[in-house]
């Protein structure tokens, strides 16, 4: 409890050094990322993140120094090569971008596993802190690491914003930006560059597999919550500094595990997972596109369908029915069943949220429509059989082929619509198969129960 | 122990270094042949996500058995590699997260857990991070078992086992994978359950990078999964081949990765021998092996397509000089200087002058170039193409004649001797006169 006070308190001068290193960071990694992924590039920033290793070691080997300035000089000069290197290779062979991303990732990386290894068995050697770009140590944060995050990240969120519209387009249309008259490849390269920076100096804090999940995991989750590019790339600096913060703020926290490893809990992972679960939370809980959301509106529709089917069929079953015998039965539930092939869950559900709501009477397992049954009913066969009859008439399809579309489209169709039906299908003429029944319900083109030669003529 | 081969550069080598550059070679080409099925689905970076996903799987099921057994460890990558490829397919489905977007997220956050379950599994096991990165390709000879009276190296017998599974499934289902790898909707339309194929395809390289963990590490397995098929990809353009090279790039990768790295052991600074990850030379030799078909490949190579561009832009070249001569001599009998000849193209002009009067197809008097003997058949030959062209767009097509000669001018360098004899005959039809022939322009059409 102590250590949480500390914390939130900021009372601990590392921590808070730490937590502003990882929260900027996440910021700049999630704006950066979410153009990237908008961008199909989202693993070049994986490929980037690994293509700077050997460039750490080049660095080390030709200045002899362990010097973390020098190291993300070279990180950066080999990132920028490597992204050349991809495009390139996509340029001017046959071979894909995928296969290119996972060419540099895997080329540059064993070149600096080789190199690396060199390095070690120099006299002066000792891998020289290399395996921290690996891993990452972001406990281990000073002041002016943290000084150079938030220079890079500056630079990164300042690049960004002095060409938000051009990579906006380059995002959505690049075809249409190329056509503008813009310098497209440059552009794109201009957008890995910044990718490249603010990579490279993530990587002493969080690693190399890690960097590459900052800068994916905001902007995909950023996506959920809405359609607009702007706000989404708030969101994913957003994101992305939650992450960092809540993420290093509890490896300052939790106890240590005992590992011969790790001295403390470890950030990196722990800045991952937490954006992880900001994934999984927006992916499930976002408003609209939420899978919950989805599932609900998608579910409520459902629900909506079938309270109209059952309508629309106790009326056509009345409908026979009093063609045959003259009088007004009310159908049993088998018969409702069977007439449009229910599945008796789905039935009984649609028959209960009728019931209460008034729209039927249930008797000794018959069903009968009320007053208000039967006038909803009404605008649902209505607007079945005026569609039916508008794909007869106008689109010329054969009577009975048009049961099953109008099926699908009688929920959907707007009251305007249902007015211009009419007007176009001039229904005030005297004509009986036209005009039917009752409150200008045209009877079907293809009456239920009533073969051919029964059908009123 | 005696040394069994010596060569240059590398120096002498025992059969230790066979065993090591038998295991990298086989590594090599067991990931060449699965690398093709990702490289065919566009889908190479699922190597990545996969070599990497799987360390939670690793972690957890040594969490959960408490042993290092190799069954344990092939349970939990081959569970978790699946569920990799589940989840990023689903949430491309279901979320319509781009495919590459939702690897990255499945993956990473995989690898975190991953990570975090390590450090907790880690105080009483060598299962470190830097192990499953960089493997020990160099002491893969140390630990053995001993097979049918023979000491083998235990990851040599493992990848061997390997090697017989993924033969035996690629072959049983040869024909399914190469139709799922060019036309999942098409596999699907024949009933062939892409996404089953799918999945046992992820199911096989999750298990061939576990077994490849320990002697080669992740990084190899991601790079031997894309490099040498990539490679491959541009020798050839056909299904069986591409198989084959895969794996005999992906193999040559392995052995000369590890050759390299005890070339590297002869290098000496301050009097002291280096040396090198051999893991990170197998990557730096498949880099090599891919850039090399990068740019010679005979089909598919950068200086071959060059040289293919240069070679025509000259005969073309040539083909233009030996007209314009032949016109300059047929209408004013007379010769052109390299200035009147040289029209657009500068550099190619001149080595083609250089070729043709090598050839002895031309010749040059006072500054300007004239047609041989000889020239002047050859030329009349490619005249004779160009004019039956015109005549046949001018009376076929319709063309008036003042817009045959831009299109023609195109198209003659194009018309082999076979289209060239149909011409002449459906020219000699149309026209219906006794010879000669004559172009729209009301010339006299050269040639045999």
């Amino acid at each position: 409890m102590n250590e949480l006070l500390r914390l939130i308190t900021l009372q601990d001068a590392n921590t808070r050094l730490v937590l502003l290193g990882t929260g900027v960071l996440g910021l700049a990694a999630g704006v950066i990322g979410a153009l990237a992924v908008l961008r199909r590039r989202a693993l070049v920033g994986d490929a980037l993140a690994h293509a700077a290793l050997p460039g750490v070691c080049v660095s080390f080997l030709v200045f002899r120094e362990r010097s973390l300035p020098l190291f993300l000089l070279g990180a950066l000069v080999f990132g920028v090569l490597g992204v050349l290197t991809m495009n390139a290779i996509r340029r001017f062979t046959r071979i894909k971008e995928d296969a290119a991303i996972a060419i540099i990732l895997g080329s540059f990386f064993g070149l600096g596993i080789a190199l690396s290894g060199i390095i070690q068995r120099l006299p002066s050697g000792n891998r020289s802190g290399l395996d921290g770009f690996l891993f990452g140590k972001a406990a281990g944060m000073v002041r002016d690491d943290v000084t150079l995050i938030a220079l890079a990240s500056a630079a990164a969120l300042l690049g960004v914003a002095a060409l938000y519209k051009e990579f906006k387009l380059l995002g959505f249309d690049r075809a249409f930006a190329g056509s503008l008259g813009w310098r497209v490849a440059l552009l794109d390269f201009i957008l890995m560059s910044l990718l490249a920076i603010v990579t490279v100096v993530g990587l002493p804090a969080v690693g190399v597999v890690l960097m590459a999940a900052l800068l994916i995991i905001p902007g995909v989750t950023a996506r959920f919550w809405t359609d607009r590019l702007a706000p989404h790339l708030v969101l994913a600096g957003i994101f992305g500094m939650l992450a960092g913060l809540i993420g290093a703020g509890l490896s300052a926290v939790l106890p240590a595990p005992q590992s011969a490893l790790s001295r403390g809990f470890p950030t990196g992972p722990l800045i991952v997972l937490v954006a992880g679960t900001l994934f999984v939370a927006s992916l499930l809980f976002a408003p609209g596109r939420g899978l919950i959301a989805r599932w609900s509106t998608a579910r409520s529709l459902q629900r909506r369908i079938h309270d109209e089917h059952l309508l629309r069929d106790l009326y056509e079953l009345q409908e026979s029915a009093s063609f045959k015998a003259g009088s007004v039965p009310a159908p049993s539930i088998g018969q409702i069943a069977a007439h449009r092939a229910w599945r008796m869950v789905p039935l009984r559900n649609a028959i209960a949220r009728a019931n209460a709501l008034g729209y039927v009477t249930q008797t000794r397992g018959t069903l009968a429509l009320t007053a208000s049954g039967r006038e909803k009913s009404l605008r649902i066969i209505r607007s079945h059989r005026l569609w039916e009859l508008y794909l007869h008439e106008h689109a010329g399809i054969a009577p009975d082929h048009v049961d099953r579309d109008a099926d699908l489209i009688e929920h959907f169709v707007t009251p305007e619509l249902l007015a211009k039906f009419e007007s176009q299908l001039a229904l005030g003429d005297a004509d009986p198969i036209r005009t039917g029944a009752a409150m200008g319900v045209p009877l079907s083109l293809h009456p239920p129960g009533a073969s051919a030669e029964e059908a009123p003529r | 122990m005696n040394a069994v081969i010596s060569l240059p550069l590398v120096g002498e080598l025992y059969s230790y270094d066979l065993w090591v550059i038998a295991t990298a070679s086989l590594v090599g080409a067991l990931c060449g042949v699965l690398g093709c099925y990702l490289l065919l689905r566009r889908l190479s970076m699922l190597g990545d996500a996969i070599s990497h996903a799987i360390l939670p799987g690793l972690a957890g099921a040594f969490l959960l058995s408490g042993s290092r057994d190799l069954a344990w460890m092939l349970l939990g990558a081959g569970v978790v590699g699946v569920l990799t490829g589940v989840f990023t397919a689903g949430l491309h489905r279901v979320a319509k997260i781009a495919e590459d977007a939702s690897m990255g997220v499945v993956f990473t956050t995989l690898f975190a857990l991953g990570v975090l379950l390590i450090s907790f599994a880690a105080r009483n096991v060598d299962l470190d991070p830097g192990c499953v990165l960089y493997g020990l390709l160099e002491f893969t000879p140390l630990d053995t078992v001993v097979i049918g009276g023979m000491s083998i190296p235990r990851a040599t017998a493992t990848l061997g086992a390997a090697a017989v599974v993924v033969l035996v499934v690629l072959t049983i289902l040869h024909k399914e994978i190469k139709l799922v790898a060019f036309d999942p909707a098409l596999a699907a339309a024949l009933g062939l359950r892409p996404t089953l194929i799918h999945f046992v395809m992820v199911a096989l390289i999750a298990g061939v990078s576990v077994v490849s963990f320990e002697s080669v590490g992740s990084i190899l397995v991601v790079a031997l999964l894309v490099t040498p098929a990539a490679t491959a990809h541009l020798l050839t353009d056909r299904y069986a081949r591409l198989l084959a090279l895969s794996a005999g790039i992906g193999a040559a990768s392995g052995a000369g990765g590890y050759l390299l790295a005890k070339h590297v052991e002869t290098w000496k600074v301050d009097g002291t021998a280096l040396g090198t990850s051999a893991a990170g030379c197998v990557c730096v030799v498949g880099a090599f092996f891919f850039v090399a078909a990068a740019l010679a490949s005979p089909r598919h190579g950068v200086l071959s397509r060059l040289y293919r561009q240069a070679a025509l832009r000259l005969r073309i070249s040539r083909e233009d000089i030996l007209g314009m001569l032949y016109r300059a001599a047929e209408l004013r009998d007379t010769g052109l200087s390299t200035r009147d000849l040289r029209g657009g193209g500068g550099n190619a002009t001149t080595l083609a002058l250089a070729m043709l009067r090598q050839r002895g197809l031309i010749t040059r008097a006072d500054g300007l170039w004239r047609l041989t003997t000889e020239g002047h058949a050859t030329a009349s030959q490619f005249v004779g193409t160009h004019r039956l062209w015109e005549s046949y767009l001018a009376a076929r097509l319709g063309l008036p004649p003042d817009h045959v000669h831009q299109a023609t001018h195109r198209a003659e360098h194009f018309i082999p001797p076979a289209v060239r004899e149909k011409l002449a005959q459906d020219v000699r039809s149309s026209q219906r006169s006794e010879s000669p022939l004559t172009d729209p322009h009301g010339r006299q059409i050269p040639g045999p």
